[in-house]
Parts: C-alpha cells; structure tokens; sequence
C-alpha cells in the first residue's frame, strides 16, 4: 500500500497538528485514543484531547480530536490535519475536513469510495480489518485490537516512542497483567505493518520534547469531585444526567478510598441518588441548613428545574453549591456537546428578583480550587454558589497544573454561632444585620436548648424570622440582600487580565473554555497586527476591576459559545453599557470555539479581509464560524 | 379565632423528665380556621413529644406549601422549622437527616403537598425508609386557594361549592404500603385518644413512619356531602385496634400478659401493644394490611389505627452505612485528606 499522489504539497510539522480519528461508538476506539494522546503527553508533548460522542451508546459515529502544540495551544485550532478514519458511516464528511495537503488514513480492506477522493489530500490505506481476521477469531476481540493496531501504526507514521506506548500499557493494565501482552502485539502489528508498507515518518510528525513539566492529564469533572472532597462536603445529592455524571462518580470513588472511618469502617459521607434534580438540590439544601457541607452537579435541564429551590436558598439565605456542567441547549438540545448556555438561566435563576453568585473555571486545576472554594463562599455568604463548567472542561482530558491544597488551610464556616456564643447573646435575630455587611448569624439545628431558634421560610419575614407581609419589612430585607450583592463581590475571584505586547484601546473578555482558543487567536491576531487586551473573567457578581476593564476600552469582544451572547448581556444589564461598546463573538455549534473562529470573527467586526491562516486553499470547518 | 395567645399557664402543669411543661412545646398563635382540623392534631403531637421527654432542640420540624404546612409555626416554638416550598418537604427532610442523624425529624404536609405536587417526592422518602415521621394532614381539599378538590378527595365527594368529585381518590396508607413503607397508620384529628400513642409509635419507629390523619376543613369541606366532614368520618371509621405506647423506662414496671402476638419492641426500647386488634388483620404482614385496607375501602370505611409496621427496618443510614457520628459535626481533619493524598493523586494521572 501506498500514498496516492496528492497534487498539492503534503503538510510538514514537528510537534504541532490536529489529528481526529473517527470511529463507531461502544467499538472501544475510546481507550486506544487516549492511549495515543497520553503516550504524547508522556514524550513530553502538550496535548488537549477532545471527545466528540453522540448521545448513543452504541453503533453511531464518534470522533476524537487530538491538539498538539509543543507552543503550548490547548484550545481547538480549527481544521484537521491528519484523519484518521474507521467507520464508513462518516467518511464522506470526515475527507472532507481534512485541510489541503493533509492526510486522510483509512482501513482498506474494503476499497474507497472513488467518489469520495480529493486529490489534495494524502490518502493512506491499512487493512486494519483484514489484519484483525488474520489474527483474532473472536469477533470481539477483532474489534478491540483493531483500534490497538491502529495506534501501533501511527506510531511508525509520527515517528513516536514506541517504548511510550508500550509503558503505558503496561501501567494501564497494572492488576490485569494477562492483557498487557496481547495488547503490545496488536501495537506491534500495526507498526511492523506502517513500517513495512508505507513511507513512515510523513510529513507531520513528533520529537519528543519538555514541554509538560508536572502536569497531569485531567478532566474537570474529576478535578471538581475532588474540589468536593478535599471542600470537605459529606453529602451529595444528585440525579444523572450527561455531561455531569462524573463530578459525582469521581466524589464517590475517591470518598470510597479516603473519607472511611478507621475505627469502624462506616463513611464519613453520604451519596443519595436523587428522583430528580428538584429533590437533588433539595437534599442539599436540606444537608447545608443542618450544618454539613452539601453539593449537587447538574446540566442545563436540572438547573432549569432546580430553579424554585434556588430561590428559597438565595431568599432563606441558605448556603448551597451547585456544579452546572454545561451542555447544549434549549431543552435537551444536544446532551453530549458542549456551551456555556445557561448563564443567564444560573445568574437569575428562579422568580422574583434573584441574583445568584457564579464561577467560571477554566481549567482541571481551577475546577478543583473554586470547587473547594464554593463551600467557603456557600457558608460565609449564605447563598447559592453556581460552578459554570461545561462539558468540554468536564468530560476530556485537559493539560492541567498540578492539584495542590495548603494544609494549613482551615474551612470557612461563616457567620454559625455556637451554644456558647448564644449564651453569651441577648438577642438572636436569623436576619438581623449585626456587622453591617449584610450577612446575618445564622444557628444549626440542635446547636441550643433555648436560644438560636427560628423558623426557615420562603415566605416574607422579618428580621426575627417572623412571618410578616409588612411591605417595609419586606423591602427592608430586600435591600438587604441587595448590599450583600456588594459584599459577595469582594469575596469571589477578581478577573485575570493580560496586557497586549502593544498598547491599544480594544480588548477581549472570555471565561471558562474560551480561554485556550482565545489566546491563540490573540497571537494570531497580533501576527496580523491586531493587538488586544484580554480579561477572564472568573466570576458574577462582576468585580470593581471588571467594570474598570471594560471603562478603559473604547470597544471589546465578548467571546463566547452560545447564540445569545449572554455574558455580554450580563454585562449590559448589570453595569449599563451599551451594545456599541460591547462586540459579540459566539460560537454555537456545539463544538469547542476554535481559534481560527475567533480570530475570523474580530477580524470581521474590525472590516479587515480576512485571510486564511493556511497557505493552501481550505474550506476546512476550522476556518468557518 | 384568638389574637393573643394567653400567658397564663397553671402553676401546677405537669413536667416532664426533663423539667419542660407542655407550655415548652407550643408554637404561636395559630392563624388557622377555628375548628381546623390541623390544630387538633398540633395538639397531639405537642402531647406526644411532651410526654416522650424529647428536648425541643432535638427535633427539626419541616412542611412545605398549604395549610397544612403552615400549622409548624404552631406547635413546638423551640425547635427548628423550615417551611420549605410546594411539595418538597421530603426532599430537605433527606438531605437534613444525612447532615445530622441524631435528631427527629417529624415532616408535616397535606393531601395537595403530598398526594399531588409532592407525590415523587413522598414515593421516594418512603422507599429509602428515611427515618422520620411523615404526618399528612389530610383534609381532601385546598383549603388557601379556596377549596378546590384534591387527589385524596373520594370519588363522588362534593366539597362545600363543588360538584361531586368525578376522579378516584389516591389512598395514601395503600400507597405506601405498596412502596414499602416501614410503618403506616392512619387517624382522625378528632381522635386523640388514638392518634398520641400513634405519633408516639411512630416516632420510636426506625425508619419512615407515615401516619395519615383525616383532618376536616371545617370552612370549604365540612358539609354533608364531604366524605372528610367530621360527622361522615365519625360514622364510618373503624379501628384496627388500639395502641398502647410504653416508653421504655417504664417498661419494667407495666404488667402486660407475656406473649402478646401484638407486643413489639421498639429501635429505641420501648414497647408498644396493640390490643383488640381487627382479627383479619396481621399488622406484620404487609399483604394482610393491603388487604385489610383494601376491603374497607371497598365497605366504604375508612380504616385507622396502626395497619402495617415492619419490625426489622433499616432506615438510609443503616444502607448506606454512614458514620454513627452526624456528619455535620465531622471536621477537616475527617473530611481533607491533605495535600501528600493529593501528590499521589497528581502522579496518577501522568
């Protein structure tokens, strides 16, 4: 077998591509992917491998897309260099991705589709099948290995560490010794084959590098399970839904290892299945009330339906930590692709006036610091704390910090009184602003035998807890609430801000996933001339450095990945400024923003022509909003 | 209605083992209906909790939307109350009850809050044996907007301006039992001398205890064509039997003939005995109860008493065999595993 002759010159790159591999759901391609992307990330390589899966659990296309950037791009770039392709289903569309002069591997046991050539492509055939036939009877294990193989053959075309790959398998499989052998020999047939048959290295390739240092490969759904733990929450309510599942899998299978009590055996947590996402934020509500640190994590249909309860939190002031992994909407949308779509719907979440507190982490690591963070803000502001996450962030492997937690570190309880404290106390008021920042003492349960008491309502009260419909009491309260909004912006993460090499009078902002994209498009940008600010904004209520950010700017780009551009009118609405200020840039599609979108995007907003970043001619997704 | 509540007491009222008269117990004012069914049932449960020397602060009472729900304020002014929203009141009781497994959490609700809006979460409280008591005041009608029917109204009732009600009616003991309720009751809030053993019952109980008490509304569903009046319940109710409640101190001193098929000792040392028990009906057998019920309702009698109770039920806790210690007084030191945990974590996933 051998490359057919493309007609325009092949794509040649050291340590810096996109590769996609395509595949059928439930075949097992998932784990021989992310062996490919860790064994990179071992050679010392920055990777972001991103999985794009159908709501199925079987038989439907799926996709897998691996950055790797030794400069460090973690974000999707846009475009597909090499595409690696097993599953007929999608490879009209998936040729069709491959940026000119890229290469397109496929298994040729059966001949392609002729309609489907393009002859500025480099089309790669191996018989991944008819290897499988030759060496496995079972049509289970056919099926397995011959994603292993195809791995094994990638390693001869990108030129990588074989002994990478070998290792990891052997680590992967530690405690199932009996399947490390069978798995190195599928690794090896589709190497010996690549070496044998075809030109091996091609022109995109890898060397190993030093470019990772201590970083792990994480997903921020695991990141935040383990925020929950080390946050110190012993109760976790939750109902499944995609793509927050596993914040609660990753907080049960590490609170099975870590949180046993020595002497008898018995868990210092409890983890209830809810019926459905009311009751899962009810549960927590009802745990935060009684003194235990308490979380849900939910996506957009749960946080839609666990609005009501949000309101009795903010109103009763009741500290309550939500994880919103983020999904394609409206209604069921697309369950398994990622947006940040529910910021309006988490910011006011429920009826009346409500404003809820919000974090946007970016990356595994920050998911682990603001998921511990949020208890701290839950109990010292008393009220509902919303983790903005989304599916990206949540489900794929990022390139991460390291995690760390200082063990001097002490919880936050917040304003709690003690029976001491009480005794000490004239006069307990549950809403009576002692300290003049709004936030009142609050008692446990149990705390007191006759002092501290109150009753915990939705309804209107006054600063007793004493049901009332007096509309001075009601709006004295309100007003309140209002002023803790003051105090609440003091106590969440300020915004981070990047200055531009050049200075200007324009900017960006971006938040959570954007973040990647957007500063790579920064620097495409800046090749072309372009300089901008840039601000991450990290939380609502906005901080005093936000408003200033965006007061210093005579215009700025709102980069964000919903239709609505919702951050931007969170940003209207709370400090008035005007569309003509504000530009939005939006991806929707489901997709991870790319750079090359962004990029294309501020260009068109500044009138520039906008060329592509490729020299050949591609109509590639990438370079397509 | 009163406007005041009277500070008066009798110097002489009786104390409990722990030195609190039943003045210790209540609530404010009530702001319900004179004649209100619910506040009947206050009043029992202020006698139960009073007699059972249980310190207020021990007990969380919670509800959620309704008359019913209101009645909290009510009784027990130094416990903790929280007044949740329409129908979830089992859901905060879970998530409390997790947090802290050391107190008693007595939940409040009505037929709207339980039998409609709140119906999954009531399905679930029951099938996960939380150990509470779940008390439905159940008056078959909404009384706050105005007495509309409610899923418990009986098929061919007619409230005070309605039309007979078309719709079969959701029997609440029967669906428990189906659910696997732990123990069930059900009373009459005119009826005290059997519904304060029953609250006493089914507080020592270990697990869900529901106890549905029929409780008239006296100004939308208290007329002659109401099957929840209080004369059409007076004339129809028939016992299982009756229950004594014997706490467990004085246990040693009760002369009981030794054998009862119908003594039980209770999770907490107590010891309840039913006598004169309806002699088709095995309260230990959750298919006798079912049909028990079933057959009354078919004579168009409403059974009270205690129907089922299941002597060996382990409540969510002893499920998921969480510490005895209640998690919310766990601290770092119980709940962090530090930052060298954390290192090895980190090497894990290179």
């Amino acid at each position: 077998m051998s490359s057919m002759k493309s007609s325009v010159t092949p794509l040649e790159s050291v340590n810096e591509f996109v590769i996609k591999f395509a595949n059928v759901n439930g075949t097992g391609s998932a784990s021989a992917n992310n062996l490919f992307a860790k064994a990179l990330f071992r050679m010392g390589l920055p990777v972001s491998p991103k999985n794009i899966f159908p709501s199925n659990i079987q038989g439907l296309p799926t996709w897998y897309e691996v950055r790797v950037s030794e400069k460090g791009y973690l974000g999707r770039r846009g475009g597909v260099d090499i595409m690696l392709s097993v599953n007929p289903q999608s490879m009209p569309q998936d040729i069709q991705e491959v940026e000119a002069g890229g290469y397109f591997i496929y298994d040729n046991t059966k001949p392609l589709d002729l309609r489907l050539i393009r002859n500025d492509v480099n089309i790669i055939g191996i018989p991944l099948t008819r290897i499988c036939n030759e060496q496995y009877q079972d049509p289970r294990q056919r099926q397995l290995f011959k994603n292993v193989i195809y791995v094994g053959a990638l390693a001869a075309l990108l030129d990588m560490d074989f002994k990478a790959l070998t290792e990891l398998v052997a680590d992967q499989f530690k405690g199932k010794e009996k399947l490390i052998t069978p798995n190195i020999h599928a690794l090896e047939l589709g190497h010996q084959y690549a070496s044998e048959n075809l030109k091996c290295p091609l022109g995109i390739r890898v060397r190993s590098a030093d470019e990772v240092g201590d970083k792990v490969l994480l997903d921020g759904n695991t990141a935040l399970g383990l925020g929950a733990i080390y946050g110190g929450a012993s109760v976790a309510a939750w109902y499944p839904i995609t793509p927050s599942t596993s914040v609660v899998d990753a907080f049960e299978k590490y609170a099975k290892r870590l949180r046993i009590d020595a002497g008898t055996g018995r868990t210092n947590f409890a983890i209830v299945q809810a019926e459905d996402e009311l009751a899962a934020i009810g549960m927590v509500i009802g745990a935060s009330w009684n003194g235990a640190r308490a979380f849900t994590a939910t996506s957009g249909p749960g946080v839609s339906l666990m609005a009501e309860f949000l309101g009795l939190a903010y109103f009763a002031e009741i500290p309550t930590v939500l994880f919103d992994v983020q999904r394609a909407g409206p209604s069921t949308g697309m369950p398994t692709r990622t947006q940040q779509s529910d910021i309006l719907a988490a910011a006011y979440a429920s009826h009346g006036d409500t404003k809820q507190v919000l974090l946007f982490p970016s990356t595994p690591r920050e998911c682990f610091d603001f998921g511990a963070l949020s208890f701290d803000l839950a109990e010292r502001l008393q009220t509902p704390i919303i983790l903005m996450t989304d599916l990206d962030l949540g489900m794929n492997d990022n390139m991460s910090e390291p995690l760390e937690w200082d063990d001097s570190r002490r919880y936050d309880r917040g304003k709690v009184l003690s029976a001491e404290q009480l005794d000490a106390l004239d006069d307990f008021g549950r809403y009576l602003d002692v300290d003049g920042d709004a936030i009142c003492y609050r008692t446990i349960p149990g705390t007191h035998p006759d002092k501290g008491v109150f009753f915990t309502r939705g309804t209107s009260r006054d600063e007793y807890a004493v049901y009332t419909e007096k509309g001075e009491e009601y709006e004295k309260n309100m007003l309140r609430l209002l002023r803790k909004w003051d105090t609440i912006k003091e106590h969440v993460p300020k915004p981070e801000v990047t200055e531009s090499a050049q200075e200007t009078d324009s900017a960006v902002i971006y938040f959570g996933t954007s973040e990647e994209s957007s500063r790579e498009a920064l620097d495409y940008l800046a090749q072309d001339g372009v300089h901008l600010n840039a601000m991450r904004v990290r939380a609502f209520p906005f901080n005093d450095e936000v408003k200033a950010f965006i007061e210093k700017h005579r215009e700025v780009f709102v980069i964000e990945q919903n239709r609505d551009a919702q951050l931007r009118t969170l940003l209207m609405a709370e400090f008035e400024f005007g569309p003509d200020k504000l530009k939005s840039v939006l991806c929707f599609d489901g997709n991870p923003i790319s750079a090359r979108n962004i990029r294309k995007q501020i260009k068109k907003h500044l009138g520039g022509n906008v060329l592509p970043l490729h020299k050949t001619v591609a109509a590639s997704a990438g370079e397509s909003a | 209605m009163s406007y005041q509540i009277p500070s008066f007491r009798h110097p002489d009222l009786p104390v409990n083992d722990l030195g609190y008269t039943r003045a210790d117990y209540e609530g404010s004012i009530s702001t319900l209906c004179a004649g209100c069914g619910h506040d009947s049932i206050s009043g029992s449960i202020v006698k139960a909790v009073h007699e059972l020397s249980i310190a207020p602060h021990h007990i969380a009472k919670l509800s959620g939307i309704g008359c019913s729900s209101k009645a909290p304020t009510y009784f027990l002014g130094k416990s903790h109350g929280f007044n949740s929203v329409h129908g979830r009141m089992p859901s905060v009781v879970t998530g409390a009850a997790m947090a802290n497994r050391d107190l008693l959490y007595l939940g409040v609700s009505g037929d709207g809050d339980t039998a409609s809006i709140g119906m999954g979460q009531f399905a679930h409280a029951v099938r996960r044996n939380l150990n509470m008591v779940y008390i439905v005041m159940n008056n078959g009608c909404y009384g706050l907007t105005k007495g509309q029917d409610s899923a418990t109204a009986d098929e061919g009732s007619a409230s005070k301006k309605g039309d007979p009600n078309p719709f079969s009616a959701i029997d609440l003991p029967g669906m428990a039992l189906q659910l696997g309720a732990t123990f069930v009751a059900r009373s009459f809030s005119g009826d005290k001398e059997q519904l304060v053993p029953l609250i006493k019952a089914a507080i020592s109980h270990h697990g869900f205890a529901l106890i549905d008490v029929i409780s008239p509304c006296v100004t939308f569903n208290n007329n002659p064509a109401s099957t929840k009046s209080y004369e059409f319940v007076r004339e129809h109710s028939e016992a299982t039997g009756t229950v004594d409640f014997v706490p467990m101190k004085e246990e040693i001193t009760t002369r009981y003939h030794a054998g009862s098929p119908h003594e039980v000792t209770m999770h907490d040392g107590s010891v309840i005995h039913l006598n004169k028990v309806d002699e088709n009906l095995d309260p230990f057998d959750r298919g006798s109860a079912m049909m028990t019920l079933q057959r009354h309702r078919d004579a168009g009698q409403i059974l009270t008493g205690l129907i089922y109770m299941d002597r060996d039920s382990r409540d969510l806790h002893d499920v998921l065999e969480t510490s005895q210690r209640p998690l919310n007084t766990l601290g770092e030191s119980d709940l962090c595993p530090g930052n060298k945990v954390l290192q090895t974590i980190n090497a894990s996933l290179r």
